[in-house]
């Protein structure tokens, strides 16, 4: 294998969190440069956290974090810039800007940090969202579309400045399979023709086992497995096992505690099965 | 913990006052750089002209509004208080220079407030809980100079402007009422308009204008963009309470920032 030119993300004693309590902690990670890392765990785990505190949206609670080798919390404001700079993100919710239109949303990092021709501009910004399968929708702003549509947008923009480090959180939740499968198609595709780091959250077992290079699960506070796909899969630790499988063995299943209201609800239900003429 | 240990050596009351001259700072720091950026680049200039189109352009039928029934209640009052002792000759005086100094400075703003500065704090505190804020400084666009940067020019340039408008409207609603309507004498009422005004009364409007236009785009986004840290809850409910606090605070300080520069100016 060729050895990457894309910076490796390292994490040193991370804890996350917010307002000082930790969310998750002791995090000793590496996020390999050039290879896709996974990172999966229940909902709540502090996956979008975790993101959040490596894009330095949040001041990390204590430990280091390397990108490329560099201390992220003792740049200077101009090896800032340039960081920022190789990295693409895409929200769990897209995080459009409401105030402008797709084709201007994507456009928005070229006319900002290039000195590239309108022309030239909207010519990369129909190309990418071409990619993503949104070259019809240029014109709409982002409350006109669906929030797959958004994702996927979202995703566009990511790309925009051709990253050497791409975040997505979740980018397959709210697609259907067949737009998930594409868009795992697509993400490898970049894989292969751009030498990429990327991180993706999800908690889609089958694009992570389409994709993952490298998982990392978090869990109960802390990093439960890190490590290839394959040790994953052969892991025997019951947590991993469940949710590998998509069991609930050994959980307590919810159960329901009161029976449904059904004739209590009284007057209301009465005056409804009136008005409906079904009594 | 820390907060504990804090208020284990200091009173409630020392609390409060640290609290409030840290939040003071702040504010004064994001004054600052949001005015330093201002001049960042080219690219600011559409965006500012964006922003007086909608603080400013879209304003000017309220105002107008406002201005024509001050300077018409003004006209009436005034008229009926000085032709109790024959003086209504007086009344361009007392209309002029009321709206001028006071009246048109003060109430302007109160409006731009409702109707500009209410907007600014929404749109920014959205834009913050739903990581569009995240989004701009992840692509590192500065969220300051993006979003708070063209509003600070735009009302710095509007609100002297309009208020310079309201002064307009209002001086011509009193020669409706004092002069059309009750029958003061026209030529005196316009003579004793010129009269009254001398560039200093005009200069200190002005002045006021500016400075009222400073604090209440400062508050209004400052408030939206620390809704998340401010409002004990982020969310739209967090939003509708930054909203609300930025609007009576700006209306607040607009009255004391007027008492201040009343006293200073004349
Ligand atoms: N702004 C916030 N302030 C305080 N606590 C928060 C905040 N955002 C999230 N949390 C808490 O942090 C924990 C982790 O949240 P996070 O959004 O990182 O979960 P996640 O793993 O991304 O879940 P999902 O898969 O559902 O997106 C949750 O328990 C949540 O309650
Ligand atoms: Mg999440």
């Amino acid at each position: 294998m060729v050895m990457s030119k894309a910076p490796s993300i390292r994490l040193e004693n991370l804890a996350v969190g917010y307002g000082g309590k930790a969310v998750v902690g002791g995090l000793n990670l590496e996020f390999p440069g050039g290879r896709l890392t996974m990172v999966v765990g229940g909902s709540g785990s502090g996956k979008s956290t975790l993101l959040k505190h490596i894009l330095q949206l949040q001041p990390a609670i204590e430990g280091k974090i390397f990108f490329g080798g560099h201390d992220m919390c003792s740049l200077s404001r101009n090896q800032m810039h340039c960081i920022r700079q190789r990295m693409g993100v895409l929200f769990q919710d897209g995080a459009l800007l409401g105030s402008l239109r797709l084709k201007d949303n994507i456009a928005l990092p070229l006319r900002e940090h290039t000195r590239l021709k309108e022309a030239e501009i909207m010519d990369i910004v129909a190309d990418r969202l071409e990619l993503v399968g949104l070259g019809h929708a240029l014109e709409l702003f982002p409350n006109e579309l669906s929030g797959g549509m958004r994702k996927r947008a979202g995703l566009a923009r990511a790309l925009v400045m051709d990253p050497q480090v791409l975040f997505c959180d979740e980018p397959t939740s709210g697609l259907d399979p067949v737009m998930s499968a594409e868009l795992d198609q697509l993400l490898l595709e970049m894989m292969r023709h751009f030498d990429m780091t990327m991180v993706v959250v999800t908690h889609d077992l089958a694009s992570m086992r389409a994709l993952a290079d490298h998982v990392v699960v978090l869990g109960d506070g802390r990093c439960l497995f890190q490590g290839n796909l394959e040790e994953l899969e052969r892991t025997g630790d019951p947590y991993l096992r469940n949710f590998l499988d998509r069991t609930a063995e050994g959980r307590d299943a919810p159960r329901l505690t009161r029976p449904p209201l059904g004739q209590d609800r009284g007057v209301m239900k009465r005056n409804c099965d009136k008005i409906l003429g079904e009594s | 913990m820390a907060e504990k240990a804090q208020s284990a050596v200091v009173s409630p009351a020392g609390l409060v006052i640290g609290r409030t001259l840290d939040e003071l700072g702040n504010l004064f720091l994001f004054f600052l750089e949001s005015v330093a950026l201002i001049f960042a680049g080219w690219g600011q200039l559409a965006k500012t002209v964006r922003q007086i189109y909608f603080i400013g352009v879209q304003s000017v039928s309220v105002i107008a509004l406002i201005g024509l029934f001050t300077g018409m209640v003004m006209g009436m009052q005034l008229y009926y208080a000085l032709s109790t002792f024959g003086a209504d000759g007086f009344l361009g005086t007392g209309v002029a220079l009321s709206m001028v100094r006071e009246l048109a400075p003060v109430l302007s703003a109160i409006m731009l407030t409702g109707r500009a500065g209410s907007a600014m704090t929404a749109e920014i505190g959205v834009m913050r809980i739903s990581e569009q804020i995240d989004a701009l400084t992840i692509m590192d666009i500065n969220p300051k100079r993006y979003l708070v940067a063209p509003k600070m020019a735009a009302c710095l340039l509007s609100f002297p402007i309009l208020t310079t408008f309201f002064n307009l409207i209002a001086m011509w609603g009193g020669w409706l009422t004092g002069v059309k309507l009750l029958g003061a004498n026209e030529g005196v009422y316009w003579a004793r308009v010129q009269d009254a005004l001398d560039w200093g009364d005009i200069e200190g409007g002005l002045i006021k204008a500016v400075v009222f236009g400073v604090l209440v785009c400062t508050i209004c986004c400052y408030e939206g963009y620390f809704t998340h840290i401010r409002s004990g809850h982020a969310g739209p409910e967090g939003v509708s309470q930054s909203t609300t606090s930025a609007v009576v605070k700006s209306c607040v300080v607009i009255l004391a920032a007027d008492y201040v520069l009343t006293s200073l100016l004349w």
